[in-house]
């Protein structure tokens, strides 16, 4: 028996070493800090943490934002496969053009998409200039729960889009053909052949889409909607009432309540589906 | 080529994984300095665990030990063991030339740049890749990449050469034209080589002895005529070529005889006690029906193969048997012929003998 | 496969024009608001490039930071990234994928809270506090896990594997291995994912507005900023500027995406 070390040894300590730099920033910038921050409510008492459920305010953003977010959750879902099957079925000169616009707002901060959202229905916006055009009175949406939810949409179709598009690429068109061939309508098609290869995609696409909108804070904060979300009442506890403890608190309600949808997908799904 | 092989003596190794499997039994094994040796069996035998512990890509359980010639090279990782190595995908650097992949285990170990050329243009003479030198490997055909793989894993002069199952990735024809070339190489080049396969006429082919093994055990190892002709086991003369298997009772069995279709056969001394006997299809006769002490039997099935014909023969109280013929043999489907089988051809099937 | 144009209904094509309409008539007119003179007249106050001048005047050292901050990300996630990615993707122990799993909490997790958690631990370490290290940390932590997981998927082909022990068997040192063989062999997937880092760190608020001051904004920072105080032409103007940095990347993105995909499958 030799002195060195055994070659499955080395090999450990080499990938230890290697991962080394990795973990230390890690460590040092995420893991303990999100730490201290779950112990923090602490220092307020236990039942600081349940600050969502006890106190009514916070409840009610809660809800909202929840409330919020399934619903662009499901339109965006119906939409994205709509539109998702309709571009990848049929070619046409532009296509891909279009596809990497659509796409384009993936990279965007949410404070853009508030912008756009004024741009469209603001006091200035497309809508108001119309309806004053046609004679009626200046009709606005941007501020208020419509204007947010279609900002909440704006970010999340995109990558309903990208997702189904591939999604529907890849299915097998002899299913479809054998469904029709059967006597089938779009009805059972769509039920029988789409529904079930797309369920996948729908999953993790869907778990993404929810957990992007209670996370997302860019888009109300233009917005400054008065259905206030539960990021935008953090930031307030934090800025504005120095309520360290207690943001720490929501904070911890909103990262679990993401986490827990997006681990359920990838258990459900697998974790190729949904992406990261 | 200067030739620095050694044997190699494989002592007691064994192999248990993470999850709890036996990948290998502990296995003895010698292989002679100069002799290519096949690991043949189904996937999953332990065939590639055996060869990837002999590179040094797998590290053996305790009480292992594994020599190249004189020297313990257990605890040596793969880098320092002079080993050449022939993947199953051939695993070719994609970004570097024919040359440079050839050359690439000469670089790293710091050969003169003379050196580098000198022993890269004799390889590409001895692989026949003259002219695709500065080719890179997606520029390939399979049995050129086949041969670029062989070339990069001799060019540093291992002490052993080490193939993982380098004709698979092949389709048949080129397979069996590859082969031919493979073990005319490997003749000339008179290195030790363990070959990894499957596929029983590639080991018989290449191979000077071979292993069969399955279930992470060694059956039986010796040249591959003395294999098929004498199968010390009933998966190694299963695996090896075709059988076709015959029952009889235990009375019989006692007495050593066996009842085929009314006619009575005393077996070798070798099949005595078995219950189960087995016989290779070209071993079965088939002959004209009164042929003295022929069994009676009719003509089921017949295909013709190409080089041969595949006859399947029905006898009264026994499973089809199946008979291979030579191309011109007269039977058709529904003759009834004489089935006629050599005393000294039939096999026990039992472990233990 | 080939692709038969399939007979859809028309309540489909509907959808999908109305949805297309919505999506890019505010980046058009966004664009237009940038580039006229008035916008409450609209084109018909003629073209003019003041607006782009105020804002590149006022902000333009936003748009200089927030390209070197995106650059430094990427140069930062790539020292830490790929070599840890090399390591879980060689790694059997049960360990490595735990911290794989962690790693990708800041992803899961709304970035606000995690700005709120570095704001607790290094709050009162002034220095670093109030420097552009304390976003950079933020993004990198936030952008780390797509260089591992995207490398890493790379380094886990089975190809690279043989191709890693092939070296090995000829000697090759880790090191020699490596940057010789492994690194050029997922160059188009390191590519791939310097893009989306520097895509991701570009376009971040969430986390940054919480880490920022004053003194260290960012283009996302400023362009709340200019949403908040500015006129829509300003406002316009600086989305333009943002839309011509991003632009290129993104594209840059799809077709190594695009590349990837032809020559390595899914």
């Amino acid at each position: 028996m030799s002195l060195t070390l055994s070659s499955a040894v080395r090999a450990r300590v080499l990938l230890l070493a290697v991962s080394a730099p990795a973990v230390a920033f890690f460590a040092a910038f995420w893991l303990l800090p999100a730490s201290m921050l779950i112990a923090l409510p602490a220092r307020q008492g236990w039942r600081t943490y349940f600050a969502t459920l006890t106190d009514p305010l916070y409840l009610q953003s809660l809800l909202q934002t929840l409330g919020l977010s399934i619903a662009t959750t499901l339109a965006t879902l119906v939409i994205g496969a709509v539109m998702g099957l309709s571009l990848a079925r049929h070619r046409f000169a532009g296509r891909g053009l279009l596809l990497s616009l659509l796409t384009l707002p993936l990279s965007f901060p949410g404070v853009i998409i508030g912008f756009f959202i004024i741009l469209l229905g603001g006091r200035q916006g497309t809508l108001a200039n119309l309806s004053v055009a046609l004679g009626g009175e200046r009709l606005t949406f941007a501020y208020g729960l419509l204007g947010l939810f279609l900002g909440y949409l704006y970010f999340s179709l995109p990558r309903a889009i990208a997702a189904y598009t591939a999604a529907a690429q890849s299915m097998d068109p002899h299913l479809e053909e054998a469904t029709r061939s059967l006597g089938g309508n779009g009805w059972a098609v769509a039920r029988d052949v789409w529904w079930p290869q797309l369920l996948p995609t729908t999953m993790a696409c869907g778990a993404i889409v929810f957990a992007t909108a209670v996370g997302a804070f860019g888009t109300a904060f233009t917005l400054s909607s008065k259905f206030e979300v539960l990021p935008i009442t953090i930031y307030n506890e934090f800025t504005n009432y120095a309520n360290f403890a207690l943001a720490a608190s929501l904070s911890i309600t909103l990262g679990l309540i993401t986490w827990f949808v997006l681990w359920l997908a990838r258990r459900v799904a697998g974790p190729a589906a949904v992406g990261i | 080529m200067e030739n620095k092989s050694v044997g190699v003596d494989i002592r007691q190794c064994a192999k248990t994984y993470a999850d709890g499997t036996r990948g290998l039994h502990p296995t003895d094994l010698t292989i002679e300095p100069g002799e290519v040796l096949a690991l043949l069996g189904p996937s999953g035998c332990g065939k590639t665990t055996l060869l990837r512990i002999i590179a040094g890509l797998e590290t053996p359980d305790a009480g292992s030990r594994i020599l190249f010639g004189t020297s313990d090279v257990t605890h040596v990782p793969i880098e320092r063991r002079q080993v050449g190595m022939v993947f199953q995908h051939y695993a070719l650097f994609p970004q570097m030339t024919v040359q440079a992949n050839i050359g690439y285990g000469l670089r790293i170990r710091g050969a003169s740049a003379h050196e580098q050329r000198r022993v890269v243009g004799e390889l590409v003479d001895l692989v026949r890749l003259n002219g695709l030198e500065h080719k890179r490997p997606g520029e390939l055909s399979g049995g050129q990449r086949q041969r670029v793989a062989l070339a990069r894993a001799v060019a540093s002069r291992p002490r052993v050469l080490l193939l993982d199952e380098p004709l698979t990735a092949l389709d048949a024809k080129l397979k069996e034209q590859l082969r031919d070339e493979l073990a005319e190489l490997l003749r000339q080049l008179r290195i030790t080589a363990v070959h990894v396969t499957h596929d029983q006429r590639e080991a018989l082919a290449i191979a000077d002895r071979m292993a069969v093994m399955q279930a992470g055990k060694i059956l039986q190892v010796g040249h591959g005529e003395s294999l098929y002709r004498q199968p010390a086991h009933p998966f190694v003369a299963t695996f090896l070529g075709r059988v076709n298997q015959v029952e009889r009772s235990a009375d019989h069995a006692a007495r050593n005889q066996l009842v085929l279709g009314g006619v009575t056969q005393t077996c070798p001394d070798h099949c005595a006690g078995a219950t189960q006997l087995l016989v290779r299809p070209e071993d079965v006769e088939i002959l004209g029906i009164d042929y003295p002490s022929s069994v009676p039997a009719t003509i089921a099935r017949r295909v013709f193969l190409g080089d041969h014909l595949q006859l399947t023969i029905t006898v009264a109280g026994h499973p089809a048997l199946l008979a291979d013929v030579s191309r011109d043999h007269g039977a058709q489907v529904g003759d009834r012929v004489g089935l006629f089988i050599a005393p000294h051809q039939w096999m026990p099937n039992r472990v233990d003998l | 496969m080939r692709h038969h144009p399939q007979k859809m209904p028309p309540a489909m094509w509907l959808i999908t024009a109305i949805v297309t309409l919505f999506m890019l008539t505010p980046m058009l007119l966004s664009i237009m608001a940038g580039l006229v003179e008035n916008y409450g007249q609209g084109l018909s106050s003629g073209l003019t490039t003041r607006w782009l001048r105020d804002v590149w005047a006022g902000y333009g050292n936003t748009v200089i930071v927030s390209l070197l901050l995106a650059g430094a990300c990427v140069a930062v996630t790539l020292l830490l990234g790929v070599p840890c990615a090399y390591a879980l993707a060689r790694s059997r122990s049960r360990w490595a994928h735990h911290f794989e799993e962690l790693l990708t909490l800041p992803v899961a997790v709304p970035g606000l809270a995690s700005a709120l958690a570095l704001l607790l631990a290094y709050g009162s370490v002034a220095h670093f506090r109030q420097s552009f290290a304390f976003i950079l940390v933020g993004h990198v932590v936030f952008t780390l896990p797509f260089m591992v997981r995207m490398v890493g998927s790379a380094l886990r082909r089975k190809e690279l594997v043989a191709l890693e022990e092939a070296a090995r068997s000829l000697g090759a040192s880790f090191p020699q291995r490596f940057l010789g063989i492994l690194i050029p062999a997922v160059l188009p997937s390191i590519v791939a994912a310097c893009l989306m880092v520097f895509t991701l760190s570009m376009g971040e608020f969430n986390l940054t507005w919480m880490l920022h001051t004053p003194l260290t904004r960012t283009l996302p920072v400023g362009l709340a900023d200019s949403y908040a105080s500015m006129r829509i032409e300003v406002g316009s103007a600086y989305t333009l500027i943002f839309l011509i940095v991003i632009l290129p990347v993104m594209w840059a993105l799809q077709a190594m995406g695009h590349f990837i995909e032809k020559h390595y499958g899914k």
